[in-house]
C-alpha cells in the first residue's frame, strides 16, 4: 500500500492503494467514477480509455503509481447532460450507442482524435478508433458522429473542444 | 414495488376498497390501486415521488403509474441490453395513453409476476407486446375519458385525450391525468379498448431519440458492473480450465497474504443441469480478489475431460453423423428418388464453429442472502422473472423472498439469460453472510462458456436437365440446446427449436422434393442460445447451398430465389426490393463479387446483398445492402441500428477466430485471440425497411442469419472459391 495523489477531472484524490493497482480500478472503485469501463484488462478493447495529460490511455493497463501528479480526465470530466461536449452531442444526434457499455471509451478516443485532428478523414478515424471494440456493432454511427462533431467544430471556429 | 404488492395484499385482507381485477385482455393481472384518501385512511398506493408525501401515485395497470401531481411512470418489463426496450415498451403504451416520451419516467420491472413474461430474448418484446401494451395504454386512456366526462357531466364522446390531458371538444376545457387519476382509478377497466390504426400513430413508427442515450454518453448510465451495495465484498473465482473439473485440494497461503483478501473458499457454479466446482477469493476490492485468485494453487481432478472437450474430435463426430437418417421438420416428395433421376447431383457439408458471446460487459452479479433467508439481487440479467425463479429454487426459498434489480446490460446476446454467474454470487453470499459482487474476467467469459454450439449442415440437392432445382435436403447436425441445458429432447424427433429459418414453413422454397431434419450429437462443451440461435449456424449451409444449386443450374442466384419464392408475397417482395436497391443486375467491375442470402427468423424476413472486392491485402467487404420486412415497427432508426449490429456480429462470426477446444481447454482467452470486427473492417451499409401493416416481427436477431451465406456467396462470385467451413480469413483470399 502507498499514499498516492491523483488529479481526476481537476479534483485531487489522496488515496492509499496498492501502487500496482491499475488506474481503472482506482478510478472506478476508489474515486467512485463508474463511467470508465472494464472490458478486457489487457489493452485490447478500449472500454477503459481515459486521458492522461490529454493523451488517450488504456487505464486497465496503467498502474496507479504511474499516474501520480498527472492530470487524468474521465468521461465524467468531458461533459455532463447539462454541459454536453460537442462529441457527446454528436453521439446523441447520430443515436450511436446500443448497449452503451463501450461508449465512454469510444468518446474519450474520439475527443482526443479531434483535439489533434479537427478534420479527420475516414482513414484517420479508422486508425484512431480501431483500438475501441464495440460488440454491438455501432462503428458506422461512431464514424458519422465524429464527422458531425468535426463539422460543428468547423462551423463554430473551434477545434474539438466544447 | 415489492412493498406495493404487499400493501395491496394487506389492503385486500383488511377489506378496504382496494381490489384486484383480472383482465384477460393483457394476460396480466390488472391491479387497480384505489386511494382510500377520501375516507381518511392511509392508502396502499405507491409513492414514487421523493419530494412530497402529499403526492399519491396510482397504479392504473402494472405498467402505468400516475401520480396526482402529474408524474407519469411507465414500466419497461424487458431488460435493455442495447436493443432499446427502454424506449420501445414505453412507446407502445404511450401511443394509446396519449402521452409524449418527454412526459414520462421509465422504470425497469423487478420480476414480479404482475408484469408477465420479462425475458429479453427471441426478439420478442415488440412482437408479444404490440397488442397487450397498447391495450394497457388504451385502458388507462378510456378510464381518464370516463372520469373527465363524469366530472364535466359531459358525453364521453365529446372528450378526447391528447398530451396527457383530457379535452372537452365543445368548451375547450381540459383536465390533466394528474387531476383525474384518483377518480379514474376507481373506475372499472373498460371492456372495449379501441386501438389506433397505423395511419393515426403519433409516435409509433417514428425515429424518436432514445431516452437513455444522454446517460450513456456521459458515463452516468448504471450498468450491472457499476452497482455497489453497502458492505459488499468482491469475488474473483477460479474455475477449472476444463470447466467440469473437480477441486481435489487448494493452497490459499499466498492468496491470503494479498492485502485486502478476507476469505478463500470452495465455491460452485451451478449450470442448469449440473454444478461445477471452483475456488473463490473474496476481498474488499476487485483488484485484491483478482490478485488473490492468481496466487491460488489448486489441484484439479479433470477425469477424462481432456479428451471429451476437444472441438476437432467433436467436428469429426458431426461428420460421422452425416450418414444417419434424421428426423425431419419438413419432408415433401421424395428427395432420394428425385436425386436418382437428377441431371446434376450435388452434396456438401457446411461447418460452423463454437463461439463466445463476449458482451462488452463481462458477467457480473451482486447477491445478498439475508439473515431472514430472503435474497436480494442486482445483476444485468435478461430476465428478472427467471432470476427470481432460479434463485428461489437454488436457495429453497419462496419466490416472494427474492428481489431483483436490473440495471442496464452492457450487451448480452443470450449469455445473460444463463444465470450461472448470478447463482455464483448467491452461493458466496449465503456462505459468507455478506453481499457479494462476483465479477468475471474477460478470460472467464471467453473460456468458460456457455458457447454458441458448433454445428454441421449436411446438404444434398439436384437439378434436372431443364435447370430446375428438383431436390433439396438439409440435415442440421449438432447438440440440442434444449437437450443439454434443460434436459428436454424428444427422442426420435428433431430438436424443438432448430427448425427456425430452415423448415419449409420459414424457408418456403417451392422445390418439389424437400427435406429438412435434425440429428443430435451430444457434447460436454456447455452451449446456449447466441444471437439468432440456430439460424446463426443453419442459414450458412442452407443459403450457400441454394447458391450452389443456382450455379449448377446456370442461373442467377437472386433470380432463382425469386422464382422459388414467387408464391410467398413477403419473401418475393423483399427479394425484388433487394434486387432493385442493390443494383443487383448491374455489371460489376473486375475483381468484385456479389452474394445474396435471405432468411426468415423470429417473425421477420431479412435479405442481404454483399459486395466484395479483391485487394492486395485480401478480400474486403465493400458494401452491404439489406432489405428487412419486420412488419410494423416501433422506431425505424433503432431497427436500422439493430440490423447494423447484426451485420457486424454476423461478420465477426464469419471472419474472425472461433472458439476451439484442445486438450480440454478453450484455446482463446481474450480479445487478442478471440478477435472482434474493428472499425476499419465495417462495411458501408444501406438498410431498407419494408412498409406494410403486417404484425410486428423481431428486430434484434433476424439480420444476422443471412450475413455469413451472403458474404460467402459473394466470395464465390469474386474468387470462385466456395467457403464451406467458418470462419474464413478474408486476408487470406487474394
Ligand atoms: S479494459 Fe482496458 S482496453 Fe479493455
Ligand atoms: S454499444 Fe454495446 S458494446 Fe458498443
Amino acid at each position: 500500500m502507498a499514499e498516492i495523489s491523483l488529479t481526476i477531472n481537476g479534483k485531487k484524490h489522496e488515496l492509499d492503494v496498492d501502487p500496482r493497482m491499475p488506474l481503472l480500478w482506482v478510478i472506478r472503485d476508489m474515486a467512485g467514477l463508474k463511467g470508465t469501463k472494464f472490458g478486457c484488462g489487457i489493452s485490447q478493447c478500449g472500454a477503459c480509455t481515459v486521458h492522461i495529460d490529454g493523451k488517450p490511455t488504456r487505464s486497465c493497463s496503467y498502474p496507479a503509481s504511474a499516474a501520480a501528479n498527472k492530470s487524468i480526465t474521465t468521461i465524467e470530466g468531458i461533459g455532463s447532460e447539462a454541459t454536453l461536449h460537442a462529441v457527446q452531442q454528436a453521439w446523441i444526434d447520430a443515436q450511436v450507442p446500443q448497449c452503451g457499455y463501450c461508449h465512454s471509451g469510444q468518446i474519450m478516443s474520439a475527443v482526443a482524435l479531434l483535439e489533434n485532428t479537427p478534420n479527420p478523414t475516414d482513414e484517420q478515424i479508422d486508425s484512431a478508433m480501431r483500438g475501441n471494440l464495440c460488440r454491438c456493432g455501432t462503428y458506422a454511427r461512431i464514424k458519422t458522429a465524429i464527422h458531425k462533431a468535426s463539422q460543428k467544430g468547423k462551423e463554430h471556429g473551434i477545434t474539438g473542444g466544447k | 414495488m415489492e412493498l406495493q404488492e404487499e400493501n395491496n395484499t394487506q389492503a385486500l385482507a383488511s377489506g378496504r376498497r382496494d381490489f384486484l381485477r383480472l383482465a384477460g385482455l393483457t394476460g396480466v393481472g390488472l391491479v387497480l390501486g384505489f386511494s382510500a384518501k377520501a375516507s381518511g385512511q392511509k392508502t396502499s398506493v405507491v409513492n414514487l415521488s421523493a419530494d412530497s408525501a402529499a403526492v399519491l401515485s396510482f397504479e392504473l395497470h402494472p405498467f402505468i403509474v400516475i401520480d396526482n401531481a402529474g408524474g407519469i411512470t411507465l414500466i419497461n418489463h424487458r431488460p435493455d441490453m442495447g436493443q432499446a426496450t427502454w424506449q420501445s415498451v414505453p412507446m407502445m403504451i404511450a401511443e394509446e395513453l396519449e402521452v409524449t416520451l418527454d412526459q414520462i419516467k421509465i422504470r425497469q420491472s423487478d420480476g414480479l409476476r404482475k408484469y408477465g413474461e420479462q425475458l429479453s430474448g427471441g426478439s420478442s418484446t415488440v412482437r408479444t407486446g404490440w397488442t397487450r401494451l397498447r391495450q394497457a395504454g388504451a385502458a388507462a386512456r378510456e378510464m381518464f375519458l370516463q372520469a373527465a366526462a363524469t366530472e364535466w357531466k359531459a358525453q364521453k364522446s365529446d372528450c378526447y385525450a391528447e398530451n396527457g390531458k383530457i379535452h372537452h371538444r365543445p368548451t375547450g376545457k381540459s383536465l390533466s391525468y394528474g387531476e383525474l387519476v384518483e377518480q379514474a382509478s376507481a373506475l372499472e377497466v373498460p371492456a372495449d379498448l379501441p386501438l389506433k390504426a397505423k395511419k393515426d400513430f403519433k409516435i409509433l413508427g417514428k425515429a424518436l431519440p432514445r431516452p437513455e442515450i444522454p446517460a450513456k454518453v456521459t458515463g452516468v448510465a448504471e450498468f450491472g458492473m457499476d452497482v455497489e451495495v453497502p458492505g459488499m465484498l468482491y469475488a474473483s473465482i477460479e474455475r477449472s480450465p476444463m470447466i467440469h473439473g473437480k477441486v481435489v485440494s487448494f493452497d490459499d497461503t499466498n492468496a491470503k497474504k494479498v492485502a485486502g483478501v478476507t476469505q478463500v473458499l470452495k465455491a460452485e457454479r451451478k449450470l442448469p443441469y449440473k454444478a461445477c466446482e471452483s475456488v473463490a477469493v473474496l476481498a474488499n476490492s476487485y483488484w485484491a480478489a483478482l490478485q488473490g485468485r492468481k496466487a491460488l494453487k489448486i489441484v484439479w481432478d479433470n477425469g477424462t475431460l481432456a479428451e471429451e472437450l476437444d472441438s476437432s474430435v467433436y467436428a469429426a463426430k458431426l461428420r460421422a453423423a452425416v450418414a444417419q437418417e434424421a428426423p425431419s421438420y419438413t419432408n415433401l416428395g421424395d428427395v432420394s428418388t428425385a436425386l436418382a433421376s437428377a441431371a446434376k447431383k450435388l452434396d456438401a457439408v457446411y461447418e460452423t464453429p463454437f463461439l463466445a458471446h463476449a458482451p462488452m460487459e463481462p458477467e457480473v452479479a451482486i447477491a445478498h442472502v439475508k439473515e431472514d433467508g430472503s435474497c436480494e439481487i442486482w445483476a444485468p440479467v435478461q430476465g428478472p422473472d427467471g432470476t427470481i425463479e432460479q434463485v428461489s429454487a437454488y436457495l429453497g426459498i419462496k419466490p416472494e423472498q427474492v428481489t431483483v434489480h436490473v440495471p442496464f446490460l452492457g450487451g448480452a446476446f443470450g449469455r445473460k439469460a444463463y444465470l450461472d454467474f448470478v447463482l455464483e454470487a448467491v452461493y458466496l453470499s449465503k456462505q459468507t453472510k455478506t453481499p457479494v459482487k462476483v465479477i468475471w474476467t474477460r478470460e472467464d467469459d471467453i473460456q468458460q462458456g456457455p458457447f454458441r454450439p458448433a454445428m454441421l449442415s449436411s446438404m444434398r440437392g439436384g437439378v434436372d436437365e431443364k435447370g430446375a432445382i428438383t431436390a433439396f435436403e438439409h440435415t442440421l447436425i449438432g447438440e440440442s440446446i434444449s437437450g443439454q441445458v434443460f434436459g428436454f429432447f424428444p427422442e426420435g424427433k428433431p430438436d424443438p427449436w432448430a427448425g427456425e429459418a430452415i423448415s419449409h414453413e420459414e424457408s418456403p422454397y417451392a422445390i418439389p422434393n424437400l427435406k429438412v431434419g435434425f440429428t443430435r450429437v451430444k457434447t460436454e462443451i456447455p452451449i446456449v442460445w447466441w444471437r439468432s440461435v440456430y439460424p446463426s449456424n443453419s442459414s450458412f449451409g442452407h443459403e450457400s447451398f441454394i447458391d450452389e444449386l443456382a450455379h449448377a443450374a446456370g442461373k442467377d442466384p437472386l433470380a432463382v430465389r425469386k422464382e422459388l419464392m414467387k408464391d410467398d408475397k413477403r419473401f418475393l417482395n423483399v427479394l425484388t426490393l433487394l434486387e432493385e436497391k442493390s443494383g443487383w443486375n448491374k455489371t460489376l467491375p473486375a475483381g468484385m463479387g456479389k452474394g445474396v442470402a435471405v432468411a426468415k427468423s423470429f417473425g421477420s424476413v431479412c435479405a442481404h446483398a454483399f459486395f466484395v472486392k479483391k485487394t492486395a491485402t485480401g478480400l474486403v467487404v465493400d458494401r452491404v445492402v439489406t432489405v428487412l420486412d419486420c412488419g410494423m415497427y416501433v422506431n425505424p432508426d433503432n431497427v436500422r441500428a439493430q440490423t447494423e449490429g447484426n451485420i457486424a456480429m454476423g461478420l465477426t462470426a464469419a471472419t474472425k477466430p472461433a472458439i476451439t477446444f484442445a486438450k480440454g481447454k478453450a484455446q482463446q482467452s481474450n480479445f487478442h485471440q478471440y478477435q472482434l470486427l474493428r472499425m476499419d473492417e465495417m462495411p458501408k451499409m444501406e438498410i431498407h425497411l419494408v412498409e406494410n401493416e403486417e404484425a410486428p416481427g423481431g428486430v434484434g436477431e433476424p439480420g444476422l442469419p443471412p450475413v455469413a451465406p451472403a458474404l460467402c456467396n459473394a466470395i464465390f462470385s469474386a474468387t470462385g472459391t466456395r467457403i464451406r467451413t467458418l470462419p474464413v480469413d478474408l486476408k487470406k483470399l487474394v
